[in-house]
């Protein structure tokens, strides 16, 4: 990490217009449709038809829109805001903690299967989304446990991607030698690990909470065939749904798409703060990842 | 100090030390590989074993071996998919790698201004779900109140049909190309960081400009996590599912129910509840993207060891 603060010091000489230029037109392009939905969040229906849509109307309807969309339904939209926030922060939290015990395994034992257990689990990156999710549903409905929370709970905890980063960073970031230290002084394997290793993986555990966060609060497809009730949707689906409503109606429902668009925008909120908040996390966790790749 | 004097004891007791160490291990390992074999294991290995069999009308269940995976391979349904994926991922991820390039080399030479604001603002997409952009850019795209119509239409040109046939696979690449580039470019930018300075030092002694520095020094230093890159985009762009499932209700027409192998599987197994040639299919999927990742990584070894 020292090595990494030294490099960003690097003396650079003048700026450069051009290149500025370039960076800050690539920096709207992807502001833009942000920009339009926050400014589409303040109009009324018949605005939103009726006036340019990157720019506000004159009165702003984004209060009312948000009462709207908070109390429609008998404020459905914000059970699925719970729904998403628990099972990104179920999912998330177990996942990186199962990630972070098995990245320390990998990374600091020998035991025989190591190797084979780790590349297995890398490989099923590969594996498409329905492959899993069509037998993963079929075997949930025997047990009872489709349209329940655990049908999105529990698959979801499985993170290979995150056990792969979680074991690129205890390798670089815990030392050999302090293991040694702490089980001479006769620590357990287990309180090495949460009293010294977790702390020193802080970082990483971050990074790797937060890319699980963002996958489960994303989830689509798997809610999308395990849930029936929409009392258990999570806000993406949930948002499809009203989506396909508004797109059914056409023009007859038109009192939807407010709805769809600043609800789109309160459900990215948290999101878009915490990746600011955690800036500093993630980045140096993945400079980490990306280093040892 | 304490571990020098220990280390002869701590030596004497190995052999029994490194088994309980063994065991440890297994232990550190197996809450994520038991909840692995339950949610990853065990389902594949059931659909392994239902793809083989066919629902019948007569006779139920019956066991028809590698007719399925026959089927699929011979599916006009599946090859057009495969063929739109295809396309999809040449159309979408060389521009995606590209820009996000582009971006990571233009922000690390240090030269340009706001360059914290512009590296949020590029990155901030892979923040916001797959679900709510597909939304956002369907809304945009839409001939009625998206900004784009609108502008054609003050202009006097004509109305750009976005989610027409013709258009409808770019907008798809467009969709992700906004959601992805940032995540590349950071992943890009964090491995350009890492690069020891005196690397760099070295090229200025012996006068080598930013050009030449990016061309020598910072892209062969990012070949591996180009390669990273490269092989997430392969896996991704063929499972391509959210974007086209959400726009169907803007496009029926254009989006059928085969548009992709991932959207054709989908309707397999929850419309038309086929889901013993769901399974086939989505394997035949998993077996292609296998093989296209790893005949890339292959590829990429050999020309570097040569």
């Amino acid at each position: 990490m020292t090595a990494i603060a030294r490099n960003v010091k690097r003396r650079r000489p003048k700026r450069s217009t051009i290149l500025t230029v370039g960076v800050l037109a690539a920096a709207a392009y992807f502001l833009l449709p942000l920009f339009w939905l926050v400014v589409a969040s303040t109009k009324t229906s018949e605005d939103l038809f009726s006036t340019f849509g990157l720019w506000f109307s004159g009165d702003n309807a984004f209060f009312a829109n948000v009462r709207e969309t908070v109390t429609y339904d008998n404020g459905v939209f914000l059970r699925w805001m719970g729904n998403t926030l628990l099972y990104a922060v179920a999912a998330a939290g177990g996942g990186a903690l199962l990630a972070a015990l098995a990245g320390y395994g990998f990374a600091k034992y020998r035991f025989r299967g190591n190797r084979a257990m780790f590349m297995g689990v890398l490989g099923a990156i590969m594996v498409p989304a329905t492959a899993l999710a069509i037998p993963t549903y079929l075997l949930f409905a025997q047990i009872g446990l489709a349209d329940t929370v655990w049908a999105i709970i529990l698959p979801s905890l499985v993170n290979p991607f995150g056990l792969f980063l979680m074991r690129v960073y205890v390798e670089a970031a815990v030392p050999d030698t302090l293991l040694e230290a702490a089980r001479i002084d006769g620590a357990s394997e287990a309180r090495i690990f949460f009293q010294v290793v977790l702390r020193l993986l802080a970082p990483g555990f971050a990074t790797v909470l937060l890319f699980a966060l963002v996958q489960t609060w994303n989830n689509y497809f798997l809610p999308l065939i395990m849930l029936n009730d929409p009392d258990l949707y999570p806000i993406t689906v949930g948002l499809a749904r009203w989506q396909g409503q508004a797109a059914a109606a056409g023009g007859a429902s038109g009192d939807l798409i407010p709805l769809v668009v600043t609800g789109s925008l309160l459900s990215i909120v948290p999101l878009v703060i915490a990746f600011l908040f955690l800036q500093r996390y993630w980045q140096s966790g993945l400079v980490s990842g990306a280093v040892k790749q | 100090m304490t571990a020098t004097a220990e280390a002869p004891r701590a030596a004497a007791r190995r052999p029994e030390g490194t088994r309980r160490r063994a065991l440890a291990g297994y232990l550190f390992v197996a809450p994520f590989m038991i909840v692995f074999a339950a949610m990853f294991a065990v389902p594949l290995i059931y659909a392994a074993y239902f793809s083989l069999f066919r629902e019948q009308l007569v006779g139920g269940n019956v066991f028809v071996g590698l007719d399925n995976y026959a089927r699929a391979f011979t599916d006009p349904a599946v090859w057009e998919g495969l063929g739109r994926v295809g396309a999809f991922f040449l159309l979408q991820v060389p521009a995606m790698l590209v820009v996000a390039l582009a971006l990571a080399l233009a922000l690390d030479t240090g030269l340009t201004r706001l360059s914290r604001f512009a590296r949020l603002g590029v990155f901030v997409p892979y923040a916001v779900p797959g679900v709510i952009a597909t939304l956002m850019w369907g809304f945009m795209y839409g001939p009625q109140f998206g900004p784009f119509a609108q502008l054609a239409e003050k202009i006097g040109v004509g109305v750009p049909d976005f989610l027409g046939a013709d258009l409808m696979l770019g907008s798809l690449a467009n969709i992700v190309f906004w959601e992805f580039t940032g995540y590349n470019m950071v992943i890009l930018y964090a491995a350009l960081r890492a690069v020891p300075g005196e690397l760099y030092e070295a090229a200025a002694v012996d006068g080598a400009g930013q050009w030449r520095t990016a061309w020598s020094i910072k892209i062969p230093a990012l070949r591996s996590a180009l390669v990273v890159c490269m092989v997430f985009s392969i896996i991704g762009s063929f499972q391509l599912f959210n974007e086209p499932n959400l726009m169907q209700p803007l496009a029926p027409t254009v989006i059928d129910s085969s548009y992709t192998p991932n959207l054709y599987a989908y309707h397999l197994a929850f419309t038309g509840q086929e889901y013993n040639y769901a399974a086939a299919v989505s394997f035949v999927l998993g077996l292609i993207i296998l093989v296209g990742s790893y005949a890339f990584m292959l590829a990429t070894n050999r020309r570097s060891r040569s």
